[in-house]
């Protein structure tokens, strides 16, 4: 039940890469965030979104999959406790964040319960907001650049990784402490 | 049965997401605080293989199955685009704890919260399709 290290994880990432590059595809999970809104209509309003999107559905398959994987281990291969950092946990604590180390995502942010909290429900909807807009004006997230891409020695996505970055520790640095 | 092996190839990504733990929000709160180096050691294994691996493939020009060519098409050049995108991208990574590929996994793990998430995801990604003629690319 323990969580898998590094040295395991980060291989079996490139396997999925690589086996999604054998049967002809490309491991890239925020297009699906466009083939979603192709679905919902919205060819209609922009021509971005005006495409067949059935020769996508291979990859609305994988996310069935990704949730099917998701339901598997948090119900049957996982404890949901994340061993982080002590110094981090200080640090949370600090914003009122006390779940570090019992829970897989902090109750504070991700309880439903926090869900009458309008601030709350803006982080996440501005947080998912960012990564939808963000991902699709980079051309990627972080499968599409931080892995295939700089698997692919591409530049445009060393650029778009080092974005990540600056966007990241700006928000932990400058913006947690204005939120929490 | 491609079906099958897209699925089977998702399952086994999801699982992998949850159990490296880069689907949780403490480790991506962690890693933009350089406080271990496990998400760093995620990416960078990965990395290493997947370099490998990819240069491999170029030079022995190997195909996927049916012979067609893999997708690797080198992406076109840039900076504002990646690095505006980028920006905005980790600001939403690091705000809401998560980026595509766990948002799926966490709302099969049963954390309802995370469609909140991904509804702000794809209405990101609508209002990018409405304005993208607007911004420098």
């Amino acid at each position: 039940m323990n969580p898998w290290p590094w040295y395991v994880s980060g291989p079996l990432i490139a396997l999925v890469m690589f086996a999604l590059l054998f049967v002809g595809k490309q491991f890239g999970m925020s297009s699906n965030l466009r083939t979603a809104c192709s679905i919902g209509g919205a060819g209609k309003a922009s021509d971005f979104f005006d495409f067949d999107w059935k020769k996508e559905r291979w990859n609305l398959i994988v996310v069935l999959g990704a949730i099917i994987g998701g339901f598997l281990s948090a119900n049957y291969l996982s404890d949901h406790t994340v061993d982080i950092n002590p110094d981090v946990i200080t640090t949370l604590e600090s914003y009122g964040i006390n779940s570090a180390g019992e829970a897989y995502l902090p109750t504070e942010i991700f309880g439903t319960e926090s869900l009458s909290d309008p601030k709350i429900l803006a982080v996440l909807l501005i947080g998912g907001f960012l990564v939808g807009f963000g991902s699709r004006y980079a051309g990627g997230c972080t499968s599409g650049h931080a892995i295939s891409g700089l698997s692919n020695l591409q530049l445009p996505s060393l650029i778009a990784v080092i974005g990540f970055f600056i966007g990241g520790l700006i928000m932990i640095n400058f913006i947690y402490p204005l939120i929490f | 049965m491609k079906t099958l092996v897209y699925l089977i190839i998702g399952i086994f990504f999801g699982i992998v997401m949850y159990k490296s733990e880069a689907a949780s929000w403490f480790r991506i709160y962690e890693m933009f605080e350089f406080g271990s180096f496990h998400m760093y050691g995620i990416i960078g294994s990965a990395l290493a293989i997947g370099v490998i691996g990819t240069q491999i493939i170029k030079r022995r020009n190997i195909k996927a199955l049916g012979g067609q060519d893999m997708q690797l098409n080198p992406k076109a050049m840039s900076i504002s685009r990646y690095l505006f995108g980028g920006i905005l991208f980790g600001l939403g990574w690091a705000l809401a704890g998560a980026c595509p590929g766990p948002m799926y996994v966490l709302a099969g793990a049963g954390y309802g919260s995370i469609l909140i998430v991904i509804l702000g995801a794809l209405i990101g990604t609508f209002l990018y399709g409405l304005l993208r003629n607007k911004l420098p690319h």
